[in-house]
């Protein structure tokens, strides 16, 4: 058990910077901190449990341990780690800095907040296979769905614990085109035109991919036209199917391939403000999705009461009316426009957005649509 | 007795055997043998021959692996041809920047493919540096198509042949050519028969290591590729796809495939080395 301690304190030294660590304590008073899978897995989960039901049997217990000790609290700095999708980035870098100090000023310690991203999909596979992530904020409702039916960790009724099906803020499809939009992109049935190139994603691995492929979908329903043969007609017009939508951005921005990009709204204004606004102009059409990208927190990843209560802050402080102002910043179309900037809002047109209940909700569009052998494969089937 | 004495006592007079058959078969269960048979155990046992076979067996994963391995066969052929001469030159001449070139030909070792991926099609793009004068010229596209899959592949398996190669070429006797030209042979005739022929086996060994390399390449490729179903679709990209919809079943129906095939390449290339190593006797 000492040797277990030693190592112990080496490993916390060489993992936690030393401003974040605790004050040293005589080893006689150090408390057990079961912050971390590492500290549960030094000192065994049932001893501690078991120190508030039955503190005399711990007593002998600890006393047997030697070196462990349970008279206070754990006081350090609490982590939380959010798995989140690639074009987030900017806004959760704003959010965990907004949060912080808001938790603070609740008479909390300062939180350690780190956020992963990545694509959609494949982030959701790595919460699967074991990523220890405390909450989710994923691209599609399917994607954290998978994770609750795979591994059991995120509660099956988890989209109704958070208001707005669980999606703080929306999103949607627009196309980005180029600058003074030469082949006059106004709408859907401009793009299955002869000569068009319209560049997206490969909807089997982005979830973004998804959601222009349903946008489409809905156009042609909404206009009485067959849906099947206008998105196959769409695709057609598609030159490069990339596999994440940042590549599909790189695509039509750095290459200079394709008439116009279908894209996130959120992803078009940050090209937009990051590529030069005098390159693209952003068209709106007239039907399009009502994207809820949408958070739940990893119960079965939570290792006590206090993380519970820091996750499930985290999550629904994301509807306080500074964090939505934040959203709004980050172009996404967030729901309480009361501590935002005008402009911030004015910047949205309106559009007929359709969500994803319109298809039958994600249990039944991903099967018949982006399923092995559903409705996108057959577009690519060989004649 | 003799699988006792295999067992216990060192088959060989030199110290440390026990030790380092130890280490070494650890390494490699750990890091290769394990891996392997988990991935065959899901696939047989968790999944079943049927349903595998069910999911090889349609036209599209027909076409992603018919394109890796016919992509990877050319670019492999074309580095053979290449690197031989490329090792060949980097040994027998002396010319200005030589150290720079031999230690450029290790950059597609030492770069992260994914960059390599967006390097490659930021120049043979439409609007590329190179793709921008094969389109005027020859109007052909380059990126975004089958030609940029070998392209991609040429250049990660490019080290493989010239560093196998380069050593025997620089362990060749001078002598030996002398010798065959004394004796009447042609400069051609010298080397198709003399120098070729001691090449051969080394020359394989870097070939059957730039296939492998460039089979299961997904980094590179998938930037430069284009990723059309069942034109421009590998085979690593569809076991991704697979694992998008975590169907991880399919996935390693399609690694399993991939693994049987590349298994069956190698040892067919392990077998002509035998054959030529034979052919060259004592040399």
């Amino acid at each position: 058990m000492r040797l277990l301690n030693t190592l112990r304190n080496k490993i916390d030294k060489a993992l936690i910077p030393t401003e974040a660590r605790e004050p040293r304590q005589p080893e006689s008073a150090r408390t057990i901190n079961n912050d971390t899978d590492l500290n549960d897995m030094l000192t065994t989960q049932s001893t501690y449990r078991a120190s508030f039901a039955w503190p005399h049997l711990v007593a002998v217990a600890a006393v047997g341990l030697g070196a462990v000790s349970f008279l206070a609290p754990a006081v350090s700095a609490q982590t939380l780690l959010n798995v989140s999708y690639d074009p987030t980035r900017e806004l959760y870098r704003e959010y965990n800095e907004w949060f912080a100090d808001w938790w603070v000023e609740q008479g909390n310690p300062r939180p350690h907040i780190q956020t992963s991203h990545g694509g959609s999909g494949a982030q959701a596979r790595a919460v699967i296979d074991g990523l220890g992530a405390h909450v989710v904020t994923l691209a599609l409702a399917g994607d954290i769905s998978a994770v609750a039916t795979n591994t059991g960790k995120i509660p099956a009724d988890w989209q109704s614990r958070l208001p707005n099906n669980s999606s703080p803020y929306t999103s949607t499809i627009v196309f980005l085109v180029r600058e003074g939009n030469p082949k006059n992109l106004q709408d859907w049935d401009d793009l299955i035109a002869e000569g068009v190139q319209v560049i997206t994603p490969n909807p089997k691995t982005s979830g973004g991919a998804r959601w222009n492929y349903l946008a489409a979908w809905g156009y042609a329903q909404e206009n009485g036209l067959d849906p099947a043969d206008f998105v196959g007609a769409l695709y057609r017009n598609v030159p490069v199917l990339d596999t994440a939508a940042r590549g599909s951005t790189t695509t039509f921005a750095q290459r200079g391939l394709g008439d116009v990009l279908l894209a996130w709204e959120n992803e078009a204004y940050l090209a937009l403000a990051e590529l030069g606004e005098d390159q693209f102009d952003i068209v709106v059409p007239s039907v399009s999705v009502l994207a809820e990208p949408p958070v739940a927190v990893v119960e079965g990843n939570i290792p006590d009461d206090a993380t519970h209560a820091l996750a499930t802050a985290y999550l629904e402080q994301l509807y306080s009316p500074e964090a939505q102002a934040i959203a709004l910043k980050n172009f996404y179309r967030a729901w309480d426009t009361s501590a935002a900037d005008p402009a911030d809002v004015a910047r949205f047109p309106d559009v007929n957005r359709l969500s994803i209940d319109y298809f039958g909700g994600w249990e039944q569009a991903q099967p018949e649509h982006f399923g092995d052998g559903g409705i996108f494969d057959q577009i690519y089937t060989v004649q | 007795m003799h699988l006792r004495s295999f067992a216990i006592k060192s088959p060989t007079p030199m110290p440390g055997w026990g030790l380092s058959f130890g280490i070494m078969l650890t390494m490699l269960s750990v890091v290769v043998l394990i891996p392997i048979t988990v991935l065959l155990w899901r696939g047989f046992v968790g999944f079943g021959a049927t349903g595998m076979w069910e999911v090889i067996n349609r036209p599209r994963v027909w076409n992603a692996l018919e394109l890796s391995f016919r992509a990877a066969l050319v670019a492999s052929l074309f580095n053979l041809v290449f690197g031989v001469l490329l090792a060949w030159v980097l040994v027998r001449y002396r010319f200005p920047g030589k150290r720079l070139i031999d230690a450029a030909v290790d950059l597609p070792f030492a770069l992260p493919t994914a960059v390599a991926g967006i390097a490659l099609t930021a120049i043979y793009a439409p609007n590329g540096v190179l793709g921008s004068v094969i389109m005027e010229t020859f109007g052909m596209r380059v990126a975004y198509t089958e030609l940029g899959i070998w392209i991609a592949l040429i250049f990660v398996g490019l080290p493989f042949v010239v560093r196998t190669v380069q050593p025997v070429i620089e362990e060749i006797d001078r002598e030996t050519e002398e010798a065959s030209a004394t004796l009447g042979a042609s400069r051609l005739r010298t080397l198709t028969h003399v120098v070729l022929p001691m090449l051969t086996p080394a020359a394989l060994t870097g070939f059957a290591l730039a296939l492998a390399r460039s089979v299961g390449e997904y980094g590179s490729v998938i930037f430069i590729a284009g990723n059309l179903p069942n034109v421009t679709e590998i085979a690593p990209l569809l076991i991704v796809i697979r694992l998008e919809e975590f169907d991880y079943d399919g996935g390693v129906a399609i690694a399993i495939a991939m693994l049987a095939i590349s298994f069956t390449l190698l040892l067919a290339i392990n077998l002509i080395q035998i054959w030529s190593r034979r052919r060259m006797g004592a040399v």
